[in-house]
């Protein structure tokens, strides 16, 4: 008869199993976060939507001198900032617990998280840096 | 008489001619059971039998048939046999259950045979057909402090609790341990070590509890990575529990606790 290689008993079981809490908030406000910025993205984007697809002839309307118009106004401009923070966070940080959920191995885990940042960082600073420095006379 | 069949066979045809009589009022039911036997299989695989079932017969009782008849080799854990002792939390039709609480009569398909599907829980090492490793399960249990911590002198009268102070987790203390609810998790599936619905049940079992005083210290655990803020609220834990319990709402009681911490 042959026997099963699982050990008849477990190895130290007094020893903890597990690393000790690093009582770090980062998983709470990161879960607040997803929610806020969901409600916040709620209205953003269905407004951007709106005005990009459906008001005063929606798609074909837009064209250069149409972007520049509105953002000469602080206030779309600010629109357009928020949206483009929460939405690459929200995304990001959805995206990251998707990768600690599929991931088979702390490596691809690692890996794809570091790309999952990359791209978050570069998204959201070429676009702010765009947004702030968008010229209309541009030639 | 013929030899008894054993696991060679994936359709069991005819019924051994040592088993007993078949009862009247019982019906021809098919039973795939996934299989896994260490020493000889490289893979789990699919075995059906084909075997007598009363309305009145438990999932258990088709298993001990077949074990007890058929196939001696089959392996699962079941000890009270009434629900109490959580040993035989199975997947039968793609769901987790207890096989002592699961009625024939609330099985049998409306029109044709029925065939009812049996693998072992999902998430945690098959060990031999429908016995897995608890260990990882108990691991989790384990490390949110499962017991009364009091600081000070033992009083020497009972410690007094109000009704409602009583009441205030009383959901969770129903809990049997079987891993029903944890090997439903699709976050428990994964690879990772998400302490699972089972575990943050029991912590709120003493987090919640007037006379306990490490609340902050679990709290701080399911805080953490693994804890509480991997739960996606699927209900899977709330549907596979065959006590009834809450599971997912206890878990958000928790994920509140933490976010004002207050009780």
């Amino acid at each position: 008869m042959t026997t099963t290689e699982a050990p008849l008993s477990v190895d130290k079981p007094r020893s903890p199993a597990r690393p000790a809490a690093r009582r770090s908030n980062f998983e709470l406000y990161s879960w607040i976060f997803m929610r806020l910025s969901g409600v916040v993205l709620l209205f953003l984007v269905l407004g951007h939507l709106l005005i990009m697809l459906f008001l005063d002839g929606g798609v074909h309307r837009i064209n250069f001198a149409f972007v520049a118009g509105r953002w000469a106004s602080p206030f779309w401009q600010f629109w357009d900032l928020t949206m483009l923070w929460l939405a690459g966070l929200h995304g990001g940080n959805g995206l990251r617990t998707v990768i600690n959920d599929y991931s088979r191995s702390d490596r691809t885990r690692f890996w794809l998280k570091m790309l999952l940042y990359c791209s978050i960082v570069l998204t959201v600073v070429l676009g702010t840096y765009v947004l702030f420095t968008f010229d209309p006379n541009i030639s | 008489m013929t030899a008894p069949t054993t696991n060679a066979s994936t359709e069991t045809a005819d019924l051994p001619s040592d088993a007993p009589p078949i009862p009247e009022g019982s019906t021809m039911v098919t039973v795939k059971i996934e299989r896994y036997n260490p020493e000889v299989d490289d893979d789990l695989h699919w075995e059906s039998y084909r075997i007598p079932a009363l309305p009145s017969d438990r999932v258990l009782n088709l298993l001990h048939y077949i074990k007890w008849y058929i196939d001696g080799t089959l392996t699962f854990r079941r000890s009270c046999a009434h629900g109490v002792c959580g040993s035989d939390a199975m997947r039968i039709n793609g769901v987790n259950r207890l096989a002592c609480k699961v009625l024939m009569k609330d099985m049998f398909a409306k029109k044709g045979e029925t065939t009812i599907t049996v693998e072992p829980i999902k998430g945690l090492p098959v060990e031999k057909d429908l016995l897995v490793n608890m260990e990882p399960f108990f691991e989790a249990y384990k490390a949110i402090k499962p017991y009364l911590v009091a600081t000070g002198n033992d009083p020497t009268r009972e410690r007094i609790q109000s009704v409602a102070e009583r009441e205030r987790f009383d959901d969770t203390t129903k809990c049997i341990l079987c891993a029903a609810c944890t090997t439903s998790c699709p976050v428990y599936w994964s690879e990772g070590s998400y302490f699972g619905p089972a575990a943050i049940v029991n912590a709120h079992r003493f987090i919640f509890d007037s006379r306990d005083e490490a609340a902050e210290e679990r709290l701080d655990i399911l805080n953490d990575i693994d804890g509480v803020w991997r739960c996606r609220t699927t209900f899977n834990c709330t549907d596979a529990c065959p006590r009834g319990i809450q599971v997912t709402k206890a878990i958000q009681e928790v994920k509140r606790a933490l976010m004002f911490r207050r009780r």
